[in-house]
């Protein structure tokens, strides 16, 4: 072989494409502690640290069992089911492109996917904050990324059986939205329902943070959708700019709702609607035209809002709503592919609505399947856990709160009547104020 | 007409207004205060600093009743609060020489919650 065809079957990596990686990456790795913020405005003060603790562990646990076995289980071949082991502990992810479609270092692409993998550990959290053991949230966090989002991220872009038939999910309907969501159904049911649920009113702490949480998890969105088409062409151009429209669209829609109903338009309920609308136009985003992209918020913000609605009145405490917010939303997102996808935009395949009843099928197939093997895999991973460790609090404990009791600190701390410790008298017991002798 | 004082846990603070509630006691104000009586401290660690908390969040509610009430207030407050565990608060009952409803005027028995049976 001559040194120029050795050459030219090197993949070549597009300086371009890579910087856009490299920002995107670092926008999708902001949305975990950006939903921390999110998440720990909407539970009481006393399980503030806890809740955004939740998040922060996600980066810890599902970083490290995406390099040793996640990425490989996810990216290498093509089983249908499931990936290799060619690359656990991330060897031979190096420097050149993965394929030949592919212009970006194969390094870069498995970072850009395990941003992917922590955000989707850290929305199921939303199920079972305020009770669940920080213990065994670890233990949870770390099988669940391996046995449920490595499947279903194989399923989906790696080469499994979806992406073989032709299923469009652009940014994670399947593997991030639709699994975090009906994985956190089975969480709540599994883990059960705070004490004091449907009996006291466990209302939102911190509106502001709420509202934070929820403009930097859009931030971020624009790296999660737009890097999704891994370069600087026209998809990733396509659905950066569906990321701003879809959401905008599904808070008019949460306004005029909220307005109809109570006569106010509600700032949790706008957040709300700002998640719901990213995670809508997620699997869509680089498929269909900016105008389906409108109708899609309009629309697909309706059954997301009878759920949030209609779930505080039964007795499963699915906290924060992920099913809801994510699975409901993601679902909603994947059938309307199939209906609308645009050729003209595309490039790949058309819906329903312009000639392609096929596609539809396909979109179908995923909206079953993935909800069925999330919800099953993480309902018999938690009874198994369960069987070794406890899952929840004591109910004491979880009076108490989870801060003081998993992390020995509280997140409003005021300091009047702390007595200093120091390390000689670690070791004596505690002396009550009212008697210091 | 009496002043009743209760300090408990926060998070028997819903249980406590439900248990006044039915004890058919209306008036109430309630304030957050901190305290210490006798619990154990909770350790807690900031970074490099390792402190006892001495003094735990507590909720006090304050109840003017007039004299046939006091008993169902105090018991209504002792079922509200109570875990068995160290940390549950106190009673103070205390008497009252004078209440004043504002709006109407009202002095006295007129004005404490509820008027005698």
């Amino acid at each position: 072989m001559s040194a120029v065809s050795l050459l030219a079957a090197v993949p070549q990596v597009d300086s371009g494409d890579t910087a856009w990686m490299l920002a995107a990456t670092a926008l999708v790795l902001m949305m975990t502690p950006a939903l921390g913020l999110f998440y720990a405005g909407l539970v009481r003060s006393k399980n503030t640290l806890n809740t955004f603790m939740m998040c922060i562990a996600a980066i810890a646990v599902a970083m490290v069992t995406w390099a040793l076995v996640g990425y490989s289980l996810a990216f290498d071949g093509t089983g249908d089911l499931i990936g290799g082991l060619g690359y656990v502990g991330l060897h031979g992810v190096d420097f050149l492109p993965r394929n030949d479609e592919s212009t970006i270092p194969h390094l870069l692409f498995m970072a850009f996917q395990a941003t992917f993998c922590i955000i989707t550990v850290a929305l199921i959290s939303g199920a079972v904050v305020e009770r669940m053991r920080f213990g065994a949230f670890l233990v949870f966090a770390a099988l669940w990324s391996v046995l449920v989002y490595a499947v279903l991220a194989h399923w989906a872009f790696g080469g499994g059986w979806l992406a073989e038939r032709g299923t469009l999910d652009f940014a994670g309907g399947v593997p991030v939205e639709m699994a975090s969501g009906f994985s956190a159904l089975a969480a709540a049911l599994v883990v059960g329902s705070r004490k004091d649920y449907g009996r006291q009113a466990l209302l939102p702490h911190n509106a502001m943070y709420v509202l934070l949480g929820a403009g930097l998890l859009w931030f971020g969105w624009f790296g999660f959708n737009g890097g999704s088409g891994f370069n600087t062409g026209t998809n990733s151009v396509l659905a950066f700019t569906n990321t701003l429209i879809t959401p905008a669209c599904a808070l008019v829609t949460w306004f005029v709702l909220d307005l109809v109903r109570g006569r106010k338009a509600t700032a949790i309920g706008a957040a709300t609607a700002i998640i719901v609308g990213c995670v809508l136009i997620t699997p869509a985003g680089g498929y269909i035209s900016p105008g389906w992209a409108m109708v899609l918020g309009f629309l697909g913000a309706l059954p997301c809002y009878v759920a949030i609605q209609w779930r505080p009145r039964t007795r499963v405490d699915e906290t924060l709503d992920v099913l809801a917010a994510h699975g409901i939303a993601g679902f909603t997102g994947i059938l309307f592919i199939g209906l609308v996808a645009q050729v003209g935009w595309n490039g790949i395949a058309d819906g329903l609505f312009y000639g392609n009843a096929d596609q539809l099928l396909d979109q179908v197939l995923a909206a079953i399947a993935a909800p069925a093997y999330a919800f099953t895999v993480t309902f018999i991973l938690l009874k198994l856990i369960g069987a070794v460790m406890p899952l929840r609090a004591s109910e004491h404990d979880e009076a108490v709160g989870m801060d003081v009791t998993y992390h020995g600190e509280e997140a409003y701390v005021t300091g009047e009547g702390a007595i200093l410790v120091f390390p000689e008298d670690g070791g004596k017991a505690p002396v009550p104020v009212a008697d210091p002798g | 007409m009496k002043l009743v004082i209760g300090i408990v846990r926060p998070e028997k603070a819903n249980d406590v207004l439900e248990a006044l509630y039915r004890a058919q006691v209306r008036g109430v104000s309630m304030s957050r205060v901190q305290g210490h009586g006798g619990e154990l401290e909770r350790v807690e660690t900031y970074r490099g600093t390792t402190v006892k908390m001495g003094l735990a969040e507590k909720v006090r509610f304050e109840i003017a009743v007039s004299d046939d009430f006091v008993e169902a207030a105090v018991e209504a407050l002792c079922e509200g609060a109570r875990t068995g565990e160290v940390g549950d608060g106190k009673i103070f009952v205390l008497p009252l020489d004078q209440a004043v409803r504002i709006r109407t005027g009202e002095t006295d028995h007129g004005a404490v919650t509820p008027v005698d049976k």
